[in-house]
């Protein structure tokens, strides 16, 4: 055993090369992953960020008991859910639908264009694309003058001063900018599929419509799987970049989500012990969903995400 | 058969589906070509904010402004040098670690990849990362955008199994000259791995191009604020303090700080759009790695 484990350590520094450079990435995770997971502890503490951390007090759940009795906590996880819930159920399939649509074009020159052109927005900062909808949805903006020419609107509407449209400006200008992007895994998954497959479907007579059904989607089933469960366990997140430039203090009622929340309580107004407990129920949260994404992949597909 | 085949393409499917994908291109490609033209526009009808397909008045007033603001251009300076050394920093870090882990043989293997493996499933998140980097004194520190922006799980998984995909036998025949660890790395494997080093280095650089949030949350001092920081307090807070008092002095009230807005804008987005016909295939190639590996 002695032996044994001298012989390891001879071996440890005779690959001193290959050891000197995977450990200052360990040192790398240590100093930013695993020390701000040791800092979650100021959950249960009345932490002062003037103070050494050990000389705060212990308060056990006291920071726990107050954001569970604090209404607007419950209000950015009903705006949360609200917002995950358009994008799962509205905006899911879009991208599938634009892949099944796109992989109909025959003309390869043509089909190529514009699935290059689809996926730029998804390289334009938020800065900019949430610029641009702010304009659009402004007065006089793009959208107010569009729907009182086709005669849906008789004045003008300030969209973004009113919270009740907030959830769908950022379910429209995410599908706007990312449907391209996602679509991308679809169309590889189609592009895979055996030929032969449609070729016999076709000697079988069936039309468009048939094979779209039982050839394309039934072979990508088990992408849309995956990428629906991922979907799933990701419902308590919610587009940060994307929030924080349309927020505005009149539509905070609807905007704030629980990441928002988070970040108003602890860093706006300072209270980090509280804003901490937050954190740490919904890092525990999402991780329950993720492994329950995980198994429930394993099971419908035999596919496991890790 | 053939005939068939050419029957079936010009059926109204076909021309309704081609109508749609030329609408998904237009709705795709307008936003910024109506900032582009509303940029070039004079300000008095960018102020009007109607739908224009051209500049009615072409006027270059917005950009002058841009590019004589001093703290536009500082920030232009810093997002560029943090683009370029972060996505120098990120990349040579990644495939050093992933290197290493690369290697069957190496000591502790399974230890080290577990702790990877954990830093993906659970993390502190916001505030414990925002005290954390106080307390390392990067707050309103240029470094800030470099440092924890060196590594990601993620990219070090794609460096590892582009690595598996090098033969043995050239990592073997330069052993057997005599070259060390390091040595096969950076004459061997690194020069053999560029399609990937090509990739990594754009998302790399485009997330730093882009990024606003790091900048809100970690810089104070207005000459470390990067570019598209700068343009989130112009837009999003309407701060215009700075442009508009220059933009005033210049040109008098008669510019407003809409037609700004969008020549800043556009100088913002400027480099993305100049390279992306060149780069968008490298960039796909990343998804694609990435969707195998994920």
């Amino acid at each position: 055993m002695f032996q044994h484990r001298t012989g390891l350590i001879k071996a440890f520094f005779r690959q001193w090369q290959i050891q000197s450079m995977v450990i200052p990435g360990i040192i790398w995770m240590v100093i930013f992953c695993y020390l701000p997971m040791l800092w979650l502890i100021i959950a249960f503490m009345d932490y002062s960020i003037a103070k050494p951390m050990l000389e705060s007090p212990f308060v056990g759940l006291k920071h726990f008991e107050d954001f569970v009795t604090d209404d607007r906590f419950w209000r950015s996880i009903r705006n949360t859910l609200g917002m995950s819930s358009i994008k799962l159920v509205l905006g899911f399939p879009i991208p599938i639908l634009f892949a099944l649509l796109l992989n109909e074009i025959r003309n390869m020159r043509f089909k190529r264009t514009v699935q290059t052109i689809s996926y730029l927005p998804h390289f334009i900062a938020w800065t900019i694309f949430g610029g641009i909808t702010l304009n659009w949805l402004g007065e006089g903006g793009v959208v107010n003058q569009l729907m009182m020419a086709l005669g849906f609107q008789e004045r003008e509407i300030l969209f973004n001063s009113d919270p009740k449209y907030f959830w769908w400006i950022t379910y429209f200008s995410d599908t706007l900018k990312e449907t391209g992007w996602s679509a991308i895994i679809y169309i590889a998954a189609i592009a895979g599929i055996d030929p032969g497959l449609y070729e016999a479907a076709e000697l079988d007579g069936a039309n468009r419509w048939q094979r779209m059904w039982h050839i394309t989607i039934q072979s990508i089933r088990p992408t849309i799987a995956i990428l629906f469960i991922l979907a799933v366990s990701g419902i308590l997140g919610s587009n940060f970049d994307q929030i924080f430039m349309l927020k505005n203090n009149m539509n905070m009622k609807m905007a704030e989500s629980l990441d928002l929340y988070i970040y108003n309580m602890g860093l706006v107004s300072g209270r980090h012990s509280f804003s901490t407990a937050v954190l740490f129920v919904r890092s525990i949260v999402a991780l329950g969903l993720l492994f329950l994404a995980n198994y429930t992949s394993k099971k419908l597909t035999g596919d496991s995400i890790f | 058969m053939e005939k068939r085949r050419r029957l079936r393409r010009i059926g109204a499917f076909e021309i309704g589906n081609t109508l749609l994908m030329l609408a998904v291109c237009f709705i795709t490609l307008y936003p910024m070509w109506f900032v582009f033209v509303n940029s070039l526009n004079s300000p008095q009808q960018a102020m009007l904010g109607t739908v224009n397909w051209f500049p009615k008045e072409l006027s270059l007033d917005s950009y002058s402004v841009v590019f004589n603001d001093k703290s536009l251009m500082n920030g232009f300076y810093i997002t560029t040098m943090r683009t370029v050394i972060g996505t120098a920093v990120h990349v040579l870090f990644t495939a050093i670690v992933a290197y290493g882990m690369s290697k069957t043989n190496l000591i502790g293997r399974k230890l080290y990849l577990k702790i990877a493996l954990i830093t993906m499933l659970f993390s502190g998140g916001l505030i414990p990362t925002f005290i954390l980097m106080t307390k390392l004194g990067l707050y309103d520190n240029f470094l800030v955008f470099i440092i924890p922006a060196m590594y990601t799980f993620f990219n070090m998984v794609i460096f590892m199994s582009f690595y598996r995909t090098i033969p043995d036998s050239l990592e073997e025949s330069a052993k057997v000259d005599g070259a060390s660890d390091y040595g096969v790395l950076f004459r061997i494997v690194l020069p053999n791995s560029m399609a990937v080093i090509a990739t990594i280095s754009l998302f790399s650089a485009v997330y730093h191009w882009n990024d606003y949030y790091q900048g809100v949350l970690y810089i104070r001092s207005q000459d470390q604020l990067p570019l598209q920081t700068m343009l989130y307090k112009i837009i999003a807070e309407n701060s215009m303090s700075l442009i508009q008092q220059q933009a005033m002095a210049q040109f008098g009230a008669r510019l407003p700080g809409n037609s700004i807005k969008f020549a800043s804008m556009m100088v913002a987005t400027l480099p993305i759009l100049a390279f992306y016909p060149f780069i968008q295939r490298y960039l796909i190639k990343g998804v694609m790695i990435g969707a195998i590996k994920g």
